[in-house]
């Protein structure tokens, strides 16, 4: 990384085909850099990242392209176009990757944001909608193409309990109704273990954990039992390294 | 002293590294340049956003400074008995420096920074990143339309500042001062070239490029941070004024 920070080192996973897949771990462990590594948006300067057999950094910026337009993927905050209404922000990759009629692209898009629940939105602009409802865009977006894979990138963020529960079922019904394969990248521990089939923890560069909810709610290590619990101490600490409490306050420096 | 050299030198290659990634920038646009051109609805949508919307303050600004120099114009010219001379006067002042170079620093303060700012936002809003993941070039679909809206928009905004700013000096010295009306326009078009003309349009083409250039560049790379947005539109004015000054002194001294 440019910083000269090494993010992950002796990083491992495999993920199934057609199955939910989540990755967990306390924030700035890399998750997100993780999701930028396997669609090619950032290179690794050592190591490999595989996806259907290929190898992501030795594609070129065609190879590239055509495998993204198999991959879905959902943003943190939507992402959505903001000069484009909810109905053409999800016909967009339609627009542009295909030459499908008129017809056909109303029905698609119609269909898909049916699926998300939005239909009715269709008209609306991304900044009149809710936090919710501008992840559901982002998601019928996100399947208009048909994608074999899709990633979600901390879906839950920011989300009330309603519209949380609304997407958490999304991604199981989406999983299993077309056959694709989710990768979720959160650490809303309790929701995603309600869904997924196969979850990884990830701290300090490395998958500390993995295995299913059940295996992972029995994990002998500290940090899965800190992390799955919320505890606020544990290996990883609450405080931010510093100098000794009372010296820092009996007039010692300001900075350790 | 060896420091101020070491700092001299330090900004110096700076200096050069930037110019280097702008021209990299350019080219990339330059080799996309034909399949833009295949789709020309997003450059029209552009040359509106970028033309139409500067039209209020560029005839605004035309009109006033036409005013002025029909004004210092004619309070010159009675010092030589040869207020006839001022329609002359006002439209080869007008034609090949004043339309130009005031056109395009309204240019960058007005559209320049609405396109250094909306791409700055996309890129912080992660719909620049959106794009990619859905193997949409952002260069071809968002920045090169941009950048051709500009460059085409340009040499229309310069004709109409001239004219209106021949409209505003006629104001002035014909209906104000009463300069006889017939010798004011009939002088004028004796001594009007057709090389005064053609050096206000050439002018006019390459500071549109210039000016599109810098603000599609600066927003493209902006930091994805409030700040570094803000940073985006204040350089795009900064750099573009700069630039278009020199080029200016560059171009008079070609064409004279």
């Amino acid at each position: 990384m440019d910083s000269g920070k090494i993010v992950f080192s002796g990083l491992d996973i495999e993920i199934g085909r057609g199955a939910v897949t989540a990755i967990m771990g306390p924030s700035g462990t890399g998750k997100t850099t993780l999701l930028k590594l396997i669609t090619g948006q950032v290179g690794a300067d050592r190591g490999q990242v595989v996806v259907d057999g290929h190898d992501v950094a030795r594609l070129n910026r065609k190879q590239i392209y055509a495998l993204r337009r198999r991959m879905g993927m959902l943003f943190q905050n939507g992402a959505l176009l903001t000069d484009l209404d909810v109905f053409e922000n999800v016909a967009f990759p339609l627009r542009e990757h295909t030459r499908l009629p008129e017809r056909l692209i109303r029905t698609i898009v119609l269909t898909k944001l049916h699926a998300v629940g939005l239909r009715g939105a269709a008209s609306l602009y991304p900044q009149q909608l809710s936090g919710g409802m501008g992840r559901r865009v982002a998601l019928a977006r996100a399947i208009v193409m048909d994608p074999e894979i899709l990633i979600y990138d901390e879906p839950f963020a920011g989300l009330d309990p309603i519209s949380m529960g609304v997407v958490l079922r999304l991604i199981r019904s989406l999983n299993d109704a077309l056959g694709i394969t989710s990768i979720v990248v959160t650490h809303d521990v309790r929701e995603i273990s309600q869904i997924a089939d196969m979850s990884f923890i990830i701290a300090e560069g490395k998958v500390v954990a993995s295995g299913t909810t059940a295996e992972l709610r029995d994990h002998p290590s500290p940090i899965v039992h800190q992390f799955v619990d919320g505890l606020a101490d544990g290996p990883v600490p609450f405080h931010y390294p510093a100098a000794e409490y009372h010296e820092q306050l009996l007039g010692g420096k300001v900075f350790a | 002293m060896n420091a101020i050299l070491r700092d001299f030198v330090q900004s110096f290659l700076a200096f050069l590294e930037r110019v280097g990634l702008l021209v990299r920038f350019a080219l990339r646009l330059a080799v996309i340049l034909p399949s833009a051109l295949m789709r020309p609805r997003p450059i029209i949508e552009q040359v509106y956003n970028t033309g139409a919307m500067s039209l209020v303050i560029i005839m605004t600004c035309g009109l006033f400074i036409g005013m002025v120099l029909g004004m210092q114009g004619y309070d010159l010219l009675t010092r030589f008995g040869s207020e006839e001379y001022l329609g002359t006067a006002t439209a080869v002042s007008l034609l090949r420096e004043l339309g130009p170079v005031v056109t395009a620093l309204l240019f960058a303060g007005r559209a320049g920074t609405a396109l250094a700012a909306e791409l700055g936002l996309m890129r912080a809003t992660d719909q620049i990143a959106a794009m990619e993941i859905m193997a949409v070039d952002p260069m071809r679909r968002v920045v090169l339309p941009r950048f051709l809206g500009g460059v085409i928009a340009m040499p229309l905004l310069v004709s109409i500042f001239i004219v209106v700013g021949l409209f505003g000096a006629q104001l002035v010295g014909v209906e104000l001062f009463g300069v006889d009306s017939g010798s004011f326009w009939s002088q004028m078009r004796s001594s009007v070239e057709l090389g005064d003309i053609r050096e206000g349009l050439v002018k006019g083409v390459v500071f549109g490029v210039a000016c599109s250039l810098i603000a599609v560049y600066e927003g493209y790379n902006a930091m994805p941070t409030a700040e570094g947005v803000g940073r985006a539109t204040t350089r795009t004015v900064v750099i573009s004024a700069v630039v278009t000054l020199i080029l200016d002194y560059i171009l008079t001294a070609l064409m004279l």
